[in-house]
């Protein structure tokens, strides 16, 4: 019952700041300089008056800016992101495409980075002190202080250019006629660089917090009771220490998870990743309005949602969290 | 690193002696960067759009690497004597790529949807009084006055032939065929995995027999110009087009086993690179002031290391490559001391000015260091002031610049691509694409009209010539570089180049040695 009622009051404070955001994202995107039209016909390397007037016209950008913003809003309230006119394509249609691939890549180095890094965190703080700690530590800050695309390209130049092991770009080998398994195994390979890659700053991060979270747990009374009535350390460790260290883990994950959808773009972009955050960074050097405001918003749902589910898991975890005293 | 013209030489007598047995099959991958906004080539122009879409889709004509004329859609043209009549014959037996025959009346429907939608076909077909289709093989284009250049506007991207049993009668830019592009060229489209790929493959219904040789094209979107080069390096692709690795890795590539670069197939476009010097305000306004610049910059140096030795240092509006050029034009060569005495003659007070970089990449930003740097020798403060391509064009548009890099494409005729920079009618707030310094000679303004207009090529070149040496003396901008883009390349991809806009057509005539 307390979570649903939460979960409910959660889901209309949730739409309030969804449509905050999107008015914000809205004005914040028409602050920038240059407009669509005449990125466009920038590219084009002539362009006339008429060219330029002709597209804003086409994009509508020809109205006052409080009548796109109503038509937006408009758009958006009937769930309608609208159309990328540099594309030719509904906005809908354009993320819907760059959104498997994009979820493929962050939930697999969300996990990995999740799981290895609490796992790892867990056997430092049970040999703190020791060579093992040391070691653990030591890597997690390596990982940690390695910028994110140097650390893509050295794992390009070694496995990739030097070793031949693993494809360095792409989200699946071009034109091989593919299906099925095989299609899975080959985009599998691809995977690997750019999702470790992407997942070994937040392992480090996991992998400390878990660690000091454990060490601190482990000096409560409450521990030091289990551990008189003579339970298994193994056991203490897994049921009563892990478990309330893991709050903070949790936390962190949530934000993590909000990521998912936009937080990818380094990654994506040195992997030819064909992703929503490539998307999102093409776009907006483009000024593709609907577009950036079309995965501004779905990035935006994301957090919200992921939020909420970071709550549930809080209450999962710790019952007490949520009761009335 | 075989070189360039070692290998032309090698494919011209091949070519001659008839010995060469061209292959069919196999499969090439190119990069093309960046993802083009869409291929329908008669609604966009940009670069990466004519790239690929200048395989499917044909103009009436091509041009060699020297700028004449070759047939294309058109077997063969006449021009009037008087200039005032073009007439075109079209290949027979050509059919667009959904089996729908191709007719003149396709190239009369093309005429009025690029009036529509493309500003350089409308600049050039302002000239142009009428088009009629005599019949269903012949085109007739009568003209308004005679217009030189007008031979020079039949290329794919320039006049892209579009299918009117498709577009006519229909909301062009909404058009659902846009998607999946329908032309008569030597490949036709397949599928645009967004963000990974574009696949094009071989029209078998091709109407020169035996053209093209490959079976399929795979243009491959790798936004990440170190993840281009590791995509060469590794084999996954086998061709690099003009500016797809940043210039420190050209020579590393080129430099490996079985690879080949060339800096042909560019002459039709003839990238100019210069710095709009804002000659409306500041010290930029004083034309001792743009004089100095002149002799400031060791244009040389930006050439060797900057462009690693690539490209050709101007010395006018005009570049070499283009019809019409002239080297005989007041020169400045790298001088610090005489910029010192013009600034002093003009009595620069040491306002500060804002150098505008390209947002093009790291090369681009170089350049805009290297250019502060022999400024600043000679007592010129500068602010670098930069700006994503959004920005730039916007504070360019608005003249918001005291110093802005920029280049611009040619087409092979002065009328076509330089004077749109020159003249006061192109001073227009709001395009980056004109005459944005501000730059007003009114003397110059009629020369620029009158050698448009002039059948007599000798007369056209004395007219051009007066014109680049006035201009060249005012100092409207600060030429810097004829840029050359070598496409790099595997060795046994032959025949990839063969006209004045390389690869944006060059796949018909190419074949994979096996």
């Amino acid at each position: 019952m307390a979570i649903a009622g939460t979960i409910l009051g959660r889901l209309l404070k949730a739409a309030l700041t969804l449509f905050a955001i999107a008015v914000l994202n809205f004005f914040l995107i028409h602050a920038a300089p240059g407009d669509p039209a005449a990125v466009l016909a920038g590219e084009a390397g002539a362009a006339d008056e008429q060219m330029i007037a002709d597209l804003r016209a086409q994009f509508g950008l020809d109205q006052p800016l409080y009548v796109q913003l109503y038509r937006y809003v408009g758009n958006i309230l009937t769930l309608d992101l609208g159309y990328s006119f540099r594309q030719g394509a509904p906005v809908l249609d354009l993320i819907l495409e760059r959104l498997p691939a994009t979820l493929i890549l962050t939930l697999t180095a969300f996990w990995i980075s999740l799981l290895a890094g609490v796992a790892l965190g867990v056997a430092a703080s049970a040999r703190v002190g020791k060579f093992t700690d040391s070691l653990i530590t030591g890597t997690a800050l390596l990982f940690y202080a390695t910028p994110l695309y140097w650390a893509a390209l050295m794992a390009v130049l070694v496995f990739s250019v030097q070793l031949g092991w693993l494809p360095g770009f792409g989200y699946e080998t071009v034109g091989s006629g593919y299906g099925g398994f095989d299609r899975a195994i080959d985009i599998l390979k691809h995977l690997i660089l750019p999702a470790l890659t992407l997942g070994l700053f937040f392992m480090a991060v996991y992998m400390r917090m878990t660690r000091a979270s454990m060490l601190e747990v482990a000096q409560q009374d409450f521990v030091k009771t289990a551990r008189a009535k003579g339970l298994a350390p193994s056991v203490i460790r897994r049921r009563h220490i892990l478990r309330n260290a893991l709050l903070p883990v949790v936390t962190l994950a949530g934000l993590q998870a909000g990521q998912l959808v936009g937080g990818a773009v380094l990654t994506e972009t040195v992997f030819a990743w064909p992703g929503i955050g490539r998307l999102m960074f093409e776009s907006l050097a483009a000024r593709d309005y609907n577009t950036i405001l079309g995965v501004f918003l779905v990035s935006a749902l994301m957090v919200i949602i992921f939020n909420i589910i970071t709550d549930i898991v809080y209450r999962l975890i710790d019952p007490r969290i949520g009761q009335k005293a | 690193m075989k070189h360039l013209k070692m290998t032309t030489f090698l494919v011209a007598a091949m070519l001659a002696t008839g010995a060469a047995a061209q292959q069919d099959g196999g499969r090439l991958d190119l990069i093309v960067q960046p993802e083009p906004p869409g291929l329908m080539l008669g609604l966009v122009q940009n670069g990466p759009t004519q790239m690929v879409a200048g395989q499917i889709y044909e103009g009436l004509l091509r041009y060699n690497t020297d700028l004449e004329p070759q047939p294309s859609l058109a077997k063969s043209w006449e021009i009037a004597e008087d200039g005032m009549t073009y007439t075109f014959h079209l290949n027979e037996g050509v059919t667009w790529h959904d089996g729908a025959p191709f007719s003149s009346a396709d190239v009369v429907f093309t005429t009025k949807f690029l009036q529509d939608n493309h500003a350089r076909f409308r600049a050039a077909f302002s000239h142009v009084e009428s088009v009629e289709a005599p019949d269903a093989n012949t085109v007739v284009i009568k003209m308004k006055e005679p217009y030189g250049p007008f031979i020079n506007a039949f290329e794919a991207g320039s006049m892209p032939i579009v299918p009117a049993h498709i577009y006519e009668g229909t909301d062009y830019a909404t058009n659902e065929m846009n998607a999946t592009p329908i032309g008569t060229g030597p490949y036709k489209f397949v599928e645009w995995s967004k963000g990974s790929y574009i696949h094009l493959t071989k029209n078998e219904d091709y109407y020169i027999d035996g053209l093209p040789h490959i079976d399929d094209l795979y243009y491959r979107v790798v936004p990440d110009a170190a993840s281009r080069a590791v995509a060469f390096e590794t084999g996954e692709v086998s061709v690099l087009p003009g500016g797809a690795v940043e210039n420190w890795d050209v020579k590393r590539l080129t430099e490996m086993d079985g690879v080949c670069s060339t800096s042909q197939g560019w002459e039709f476009f003839a990238p100019h690179a210069w710095m709009w010097l804002n000659n409306r305000e500041g010290p930029t306004s004083d034309k001792r002031f743009r004089q100095a610049v002149m002799y400031a910059l060791d244009r040389e140096f930006v050439k060797d290391v900057v462009w690693n030795g690539f490209g050709t240092v101007p010395t006018g509006p005009v570049s070499s490559k283009t019809n019409f050029y002239t080297d005989d034009v007041p020169q400045y060569p790298h001088d610090p001391d005489k910029a010192k005495e013009l600034l002093a003659e003009m009595g620069y007070d040491g306002t500060p000015v804002r150098v505008l970089p390209l947002p093009y990449g790291e090369t681009w930003q170089r350049w805009a260091e290297a250019v502060k740097q022999n400024l600043e020798e000679v007592g010129i403060k500068v602010d670098i002031d930069s700006a994503d391509v959004a920005g730039w064009n916007e504070k360019t548009a608005n003249w918001d610049y005291d110093m802005a890099f920029t280049y611009l494409y040619q087409y092979g005729d002065p009328a076509l691509g330089v004077a749109r920079n020159y003249t006061a009618d192109q001073i227009k707030k709001g395009s980056p694409w004109n005459n944005v310094e501000g730059y007003e000679n009114p003397e110059l303004d009629k020369k620029w009209a009158a050698a448009a207009i002039e059948p007599d090529n000798a007369k056209r070149q004395e007219m051009y010539t007066e014109i680049q040496q006035q201009i060249v003396e005012d100092v409207p901008v600060a030429w810097l570089l004829e840029i050359e883009f070598p496409t790099i390349y595997r060795c046994n991809v032959k025949n990839l180049i063969t006209t004045g806009i390389g690869l944006n057509d060059g796949l018909r005539d190419a074949w994979i040695e096996q």
